[in-house]
């Protein structure tokens, strides 16, 4: 069976990471399982984790008064679920679905935090991976927001 | 892939009669139209005809389903304008003007021996969807086939039917992916640029085709150069607003090319520089 160490350091996320940095993140992981139809976390609630899918798929949602969510984004194996554990105030600000089975590993956030706060060069690194992530979100974002095929 | 001429004279547009009519989508219609006599000419997956709605105009279409052992032409109009809304109400037995076809084609010959990603956006899936039924037809010839397919909603998703067929093959990998979608939806949402990464294919071994508006093209562009695919093996179908289709009027330039002759289908290498140029 694969170590934690091992099971990070095969994740794209943290490709470039120093050993003994995954080693140090390592210490705040540990696998889940969520079933198709759980929430692995709902709006609002503390964002004291984050996941790393490995298996599945997740849907972002955001819910609607009177009608069904509405999905934002579906993520996939290899991606990150959860960017809020990173800024305060620490608050998901999106339900996440799993939409089937889903292998995933929980990072708490909280213990992370921490070991970023004593050890700035692994916050360094852990801002590094996160950045491209978050920025490409964003343009993909704006991409949908162009409504492209309602012209085409 | 470059394709000869029509034999007859090209500003000459044959009869043809609307054999069917199939609403895809609430502004989406496919017709299938046969000559009056004798038989349709040959054609390349990718290459478009003018259709000609009698009295009121021309519009380029590309040719939608390879349907090489008939006699019909398919295709599929989203209704826009006065053209393709006079051309999406022909009803079963009318007649339209036909000239072609014309054009590129996707280099499906080409791409033989290696992995094939389609990438299709909205009504791009249409020109797609003949070289969809030549790869798929011949699929031992080619490596791993992936389609990947974006459209607003699900309700937006063209040829849901055939793509669940398709779906139900094991040597296909499919992928839809909307921009917008409730929670009873259970497949993707986002653009199709953010699947590319999620994507498995042999980039220095990987034919892309690729067709959708403009914006999703070149995004997606960028994403298969990114994920180590090669300018030359990405092919995007260009659209432009066609007259001659010729390459004689200059209606549809694009850079030093004609979309009509040099297009639709061009290799990315070749017109990188016209795409991503915002003045063009």
């Amino acid at each position: 069976m694969d170590t934690m160490d091992q099971i990070l350091a095969e994740h794209s996320f943290f490709d470039g990471f120093e050993p003994e940095m995954i080693q140090l993140i390592a210490g705040c992981a540990s696998n889940c399982r969520f079933k198709a139809g759980e929430y692995l976390c709902r709006e609002g609630d503390a964002a004291d984790t984050f996941y790393l899918i490995r298996h599945g798929k997740v849907a972002l949602e955001v819910a609607a008064p009177g009608r069904a969510s509405v999905i934002v984004a579906t993520l996939g194996e290899g991606e990150i679920v959860g960017s809020s554990w990173f800024v305060p105030p620490y608050r998901w600000l999106f339900d996440a679905r799993a939409v089937e089975l889903i292998r995933a590993t929980r990072v708490n956030a909280k213990c992370l935090r921490d070991k970023c706060e004593a050890d700035h060069h692994l916050g360094y690194e852990m801002v590094k991976s996160f950045l491209p992530i978050l920025a490409k979100r964003l343009h993909a974002t704006r991409l949908q927001t162009l409504d492209v095929y309602g012209s085409d | 892939m470059q394709a000869a001429l029509p034999a007859t004279d090209p500003f000459v547009p044959e009869i043809y009669r609307v054999k069917s009519v199939e609403r895809e989508l609430a502004d989406v219609t496919t017709i299938e139209v046969e000559p009056l006599s004798g038989m349709r000419p040959a054609f390349l997956s990718g290459q478009f005809n003018m259709l000609y709605a009698f009295g009121i105009g021309e519009a380029a279409i590309s040719i939608s389903a390879d349907l090489s052992s008939s006699k019909s032409f398919l295709h599929t109009i989203r209704n826009v304008g006065a053209v393709s809304s006079a051309l999406t109400d022909l009803e079963v037995g009318a007649t339209l003007g036909l000239r072609g076809p014309f054009g590129t084609g996707w280099p499906v010959t080409e791409a033989e021996g290696s992995d094939v990603l389609i990438v299709a956006g909205g009504l791009g899936l249409a020109p797609l969807r003949a070289a969809i039924h030549v790869i798929l037809g011949r699929r031992e010839r080619y490596g791993r086939v992936t389609i990947l397919i974006g459209c607003r909603s699900p309700l937006d998703i063209l040829y849901r039917n055939e793509i669940e067929q398709w779906r139900q093959r094991l040597d296909v990998a499919i992928e839809v992916t909307v921009d917008h979608a409730d929670a009873d939806w259970s497949g993707n949402v986002g653009v199709i640029p953010s699947l590319i990464p999620r994507t498995a294919f042999d980039a220095n071994d990987c034919h892309a085709f690729v067709c959708g508006p403009e914006v999703m093209m070149r995004f997606t562009a960028s994403a298969l150069t990114e994920a180590g695919i090669g300018t030359d093996n990405i092919y995007v179908s260009m659209e432009r607003n066609m007259k001659c289709a010729i390459g004689l009027c200059g209606r549809c330039q694009f850079g030093p090319s004609f979309v009509c002759k040099d297009g639709p289908v061009m290799q990315l290498d070749k017109i990188a520089s016209s795409l991503f140029l915002r003045e063009i």
